[in-house]
């Protein structure tokens, strides 16, 4: 085999693995807001974007005060997660809320026009210039370059090792939101919530606060898969929400309401895209999830997990 | 509704009137009469605007009837006006034919390829749905960027965009459309009343009718003897054969066009028209149309108005417009759902009814 090819494949396989994991953490936000509240949010992309704003302001200010990179970067974090929780309460409360028992074609109405307002005052109140955040937000371990060698091949396989801080941080969120979700008396009412909003309302559930905790729990996944972006693409930028578009194929391909569609969708799909832009045609990155979509949802309607829906008149 | 009282029908014919009270036929006169007289009293640059309103309101009304009528959720408007441009201009740039029918032609290419992307709703509904069409408005974009002979020149630089030759009509160069704004009009609004009348019967026909049932349940429909999958893929045809008309004007509208005119932010704003204008009734899109197409114009009067004429505060002007009318425009999106979901065409209503029985309540 020759080398060159290998190696190819391997950086492919490797882009492709850490994009997944972005995809993945982007269309969790998406799929549990629709578990718990049946709506699909078109604003995602814009909370991504509003958070890597947020969390790049808050960089900005933590670096300004001198400290060391570490523990500005845990600060900023903490609040970015408060902050983005205050942005998911608030659009629940004023937004969503009016719109409870409407058509789906109102929800989805509503949240676009959502992603406009924040599109507009993220731009107002930051432009539309990319901004580089002040310092990297990658821990020391794991800022360093992979060098993978191989004989005959014309150059080294040089990987960036910050592409792994994507996965990890997936991964250290999902097992944070099993927990959640297992444990916790919000996270079992959260799922109670899912599987039958009647029962669960007599069973004492109280369906605001479950709702308002699911806007700003993806509220903060959003903000911190915008900061990611911000710090793999090196810079926060109006860019930001067309990440999140790339999101919808994973979300009906895994199926609308399955977590764990959500984290294989991301992956197939992104693997997709690398494989086919890399080995057939660059251009083809944006339309190939759409048209393995259209085939999926040919066979599986409600994607490769979703539950299906028995519909009575 | 209130209606007006004192109204006795006797015989069918009068009972199936669009409009049988003389109030209503008052404004009918008064609307087309307006329509007349339009060309005569603006000026060229609001002509234009008038013009893309007219496009706007064609392209409104086509995706109301597959959104608004048949409840089938699309965000491929902007696909489908992409298929009607680009056949109308492929059309008269290759085969030289003449505009009328390029624009025919351009309608029922429409037609067939909607009802194709139409087909994943035999399987599908509602969000699913959605994002399939979004499939279909990726891989349009896709095929316009990608396909090469789309692909033109303007000035000798190489493009995305495709020319418009805008062919003389019977050899005559005064007969083009690109280059006279009156002409296309005439022609556009004329295509309108057309369109607007058309559908308006086409709801009183079985196959609306079927739409409707659809819309409001559709395996109860299917139980009644609607034929889901016949009336479906129609919905998906009929809507795009009229979205295709507002693509070719489009296309003939100008000497080139190219495919961000074509994005999924066109689709989100035609289906605001629909939103802010009311589902499911030709009136409400052409004031959708109208206020969609008018709001950004009227913010940028209302911002010039507003700042100096120092460059400094020119150039503040130019960068904060953008963003303050996309704002506005989603402001007005949230505000219609939660305030009136009806839409404008539910408050023109409200308004009216006021009026007639003014001074009571009801």
């Amino acid at each position: 085999m020759d080398p060159n090819e290998v190696l190819k494949f391997l950086r492919l396989t490797y882009t492709g693995f850490s994009d997944g994991a972005l995809l993945a953490l982007i269309a969790l936000g998406l799929v549990l807001v629709f578990k718990s509240t049946d709506v699909i949010n078109f604003a995602h992309g814009e909370f991504m974007l509003l958070g890597g704003f947020v969390g790049y302001q808050l960089l900005t200010i933590t670096a300004s005060w001198g400290i060391d990179p570490t523990l500005g970067t845990i600060l900023s974090v903490a609040a970015l997660v408060a902050a983005m929780v205050i942005v998911g309460t608030l659009v629940e409360r004023l937004i969503l809320r009016p719109l409870i028992g409407e058509q789906i074609i109102s929800v989805i109405m509503v949240t676009i026009g959502l992603s406009s307002i924040i599109d507009a005052i993220v731009g107002l109140a930051w432009g539309t210039i990319p901004q580089p955040l002040p310092y990297s937000i990658v821990p020391a371990a794991l800022s360093g370059r992979w060098q993978i060698e191989m004989e005959g091949a014309r150059r080294p396989l040089n990987l960036p090792q910050e592409a792994m801080l994507t996965i990890l941080v997936v991964v250290i969120l999902v097992v944070l939101l099993m927990v959640f979700f297992k444990r916790s008396k919000y996270g079992i009412a959260m799922r109670a919530t899912a599987d039958d909003q009647q029962a669960a309302m007599s069973m004492g559930i109280s369906i605001r606060v479950v709702f308002g905790l699911t806007w700003s729990l993806t509220a903060v996944l959003a903000g911190i898969a915008g900061l990611l972006i911000g710090e793999l693409t090196n810079a926060v930028g109006g860019d930001i929400p067309v990440v999140g578009l790339r999101a919808f194929p994973v979300i009906i391909l895994g199926g609308l309401d399955s977590v764990a569609g959500a984290i294989v969708g991301g992956f197939t799909i992104a693997m997709l895209e690398t494989y086919a832009s890399g080995y057939i045609d660059p251009s083809l990155k944006n339309v190939v999830p759409y048209i393995a979509l259209l085939i999926i949802l040919m066979i599986k309607p409600y994607g490769l997990f979703g539950q299906k829906r028995i519909e009575r008149v | 509704m209130a209606t007006q009282s004192g109204i006795y029908h006797q015989t069918y014919a009068s009972d199936m009137q669009l409009r049988p009270t003389t109030m209503q036929r008052v404004r009918l006169v008064l609307v087309a009469a307006l329509l007349v007289i339009i060309p005569f009293v603006v000026d060229s640059s609001t002509q234009r605007l008038v013009n893309t309103v007219v496009i706007a309101a064609i392209g409104a009304i086509g995706l109301n009837v597959l959104v608004g009528y048949t409840g089938q959720i699309s965000l491929g408007q902007g696909a489908f006006l992409a298929i009607g441009a680009y056949s109308c201009g492929l059309l008269q740039a290759y085969l030289n034919v003449p505009w009328p029918i390029a624009l025919l032609a351009a309608a029922f290419i429409s037609a067939l390829l909607g009802g194709l992307i139409g087909l994943p709703s035999l399987r599908l509904k509602g969000l699913y749905l959605a994002v399939a069409t979004l499939a279909a408005q990726q891989i349009v974009d896709w095929v316009i960027i990608n396909w090469d002979p789309i692909d033109g020149e303007i000035n000798g630089r190489a493009t995305d965009a495709l020319r418009i030759p805008g062919n003389a009509l019977f050899g005559n160069a005064d007969l083009r459309l690109n280059n006279n704004d009156t002409l296309f009009y005439i022609v556009a609004a004329a295509i309108l009343v057309v369109v607007a009348i058309a559908t308006t019967n086409l709801f009183r026909t079985h196959i609306g009718r079927a739409f409707v049932a659809i819309r409001d349940q559709d395996i109860a429909a299917e139980v009644m003897g609607v034929n889901l999958h016949r009336y479906k893929v129609l919905a998906f045809m009929v809507s795009s054969f009229i979205v295709g008309i507002a693509g070719a004007l489009l296309a003939l509208q100008s000497t080139a066009i190219s495919f961000e005119r074509f994005s999924l932010s066109v689709s989100i704003e035609y289906l605001a028209m629909i939103i802010i204008g009311g589902l499911g009734t030709v009136s409400g899109s052409i004031y959708g149309a109208t206020f969609i197409v008018v709001l950004p114009e009227v913010l940028r009067s209302i911002g010039r108005m507003l700042t100096g004429t120092d460059a400094a505060s020119l150039s503040e002007f130019n960068r904060v417009l953008p963003f303050v009318q996309e704002g506005v425009f989603g402001v007005v999106i949230v505000a219609t759902l939660i305030i009136e979901p009806e839409g404008i065409q539910r408050i023109w209503r409200n308004i009216k009814d006021y009026f007639r029985l003014w001074p009571f309540s009801y």
